[in-house]
């Protein structure tokens, strides 16, 4: 099985893992910038992590045949310092044109401040000035429904093409709404928060084909970084066939992902 | 709710791949509220928002309505619709705490 995990932070993982995914079919992968467990304390924290998505990780990717890309951003649990989350706007564009940078991503909110709508807000006005894709982080648990309408109505706002927006980490009280808005709708496996396995196959059968995918977002906290082809397995066990699994692990990526000149799967 | 047939698997199949995950699943929940009844009495003697909020959906599994997935998340979902002034916190709780809360940041959904 070839496959594509759109949404792993690889540079919380071993070269183990890159070895494993690459065993599993794994042939490209995409990670966003995010949330290194501690507040970064300056821009050229950020600059530092950027060059290690930009340069260090491809690296390590292509050792294993993988093809590695990125997106950039300062996460949302930082946005509440709004003068630091500027300072690391400021240094992206240096960065969007090195060759795997998809764009912004992943952005979103957290605990649905008006801090962190403002710097969204910023990002997303990046994009647009730069023409790029865009990911979108939902906040966790009890902030999700609420923060995935907030994050909706700012890209409306800004007009940016809601086929060129992936929102991330969808549930089944956030799914509907995301792909009734024209939004591409990701679905992250994780053990015990956001998707299982099972659930994410319920959501397919539930919710439909189009639009949607199915990521790791394997990271340093509890993941699994071959939770995509363990899910495929899933859907085989459920009698699922193998046109099915392919379009919603390897050709829904590419198709969204391929809207970025810097994308190749293969 | 999505029609009937959607899932490929017959539902006899269906029961036989999942009945005894989620059987311990349900064990679980029962050993869990137990735990709690055996705790140590809380010290404002008022019950945690996310037990109150924990039992309210376990109604919902037995209503017979389907969709229960996406109301439990919904029931434990924050339903305002205005950003907050302030994020108090950078984790979550998993249910919404009310008003008066302050505690500090929940376990779990920190990234």
């Amino acid at each position: 099985m070839k496959y594509v995990d759109p949404h792993a932070h690889m540079v919380s993982r071993t070269t183990d893992d890159y070895e494993r995914m690459a065993l599993a079919g794994c042939v490209a992968l995409t990670e966003p910038a995010f949330w290194a467990g501690y507040d970064r304390g300056s821009a050229e924290g950020f600059r530092d992590y950027f060059r290690l998505l930009t340069h260090t990780e491809p690296r390590r990717a292509a050792q294993y045949g993988i093809r590695h890309h990125t997106w950039l951003c300062i996460n949302a649990k930082e946005s509440e310092d709004v003068a630091l989350a500027r300072s690391v706007l400021a240094i992206i564009p240096e960065f969007l044109t090195a060759p795997g940078v998809l764009g912004i991503g992943e952005i979103g909110l957290n605990k649905n401040s008006k801090n962190e709508l403002l710097i969204f807000d910023e990002h997303l006005e990046l994009a647009r000035r730069f023409g790029t894709l865009v990911l979108v982080h939902t906040p966790h648990l009890e902030d999700k429904l609420k923060g995935t309408r907030l994050i909706m109505d700012a890209i409306r706002n800004q007009g940016i093409d809601p086929g060129r927006v992936l929102i991330d980490h969808v549930e089944e009280h956030t799914v509907q709404q995301v792909l009734d808005r024209g939004f591409w709708a990701g679905m992250t496996l994780y053990p015990e928060t956001k998707c299982t396995a099972q659930r994410a196959c319920d959501i397919i059968e539930c919710y439909g084909r189009e639009r949607i995918w199915m990521n790791s977002a394997c990271d340093w906290g509890v993941s699994d970084p071959l939770a995509v082809p363990k899910a495929a397995m899933e859907m085989r066990r459920r009698g699922h066939g193998e046109d099915l699994v392919r379009r919603i692990t390897f050709e829904n990526p590419c198709t969204f992902l391929s809207q970025s000149p810097n994308f190749r799967a293969e | 709710m999505a029609p009937a047939g959607t899932c490929p698997l017959a539902h006899t199949r269906t029961i036989d791949r999942y009945f005894l995950e989620h059987r311990a699943k349900v064990i679980d929940i029962a050993a869990f509220l137990d735990r709690i009844d055996r705790s140590q009495p809380p010290d404002n003697g008022r019950e945690d928002f996310r037990l109150v909020a924990f039992r309210r959906t376990l109604e919902i599994l037995t209503d017979g309505r389907g969709d229960r997935a996406k109301r439990v998340l919904e029931m434990l979902s924050d339903h305002s619709v205005e950003p907050i002034e302030r994020a108090p916190m950078q984790g979550a709780f998993g249910a919404v705490p009310p008003p008066s809360h302050t505690g500090a940041a929940g376990k779990g959904g920190g990234r």
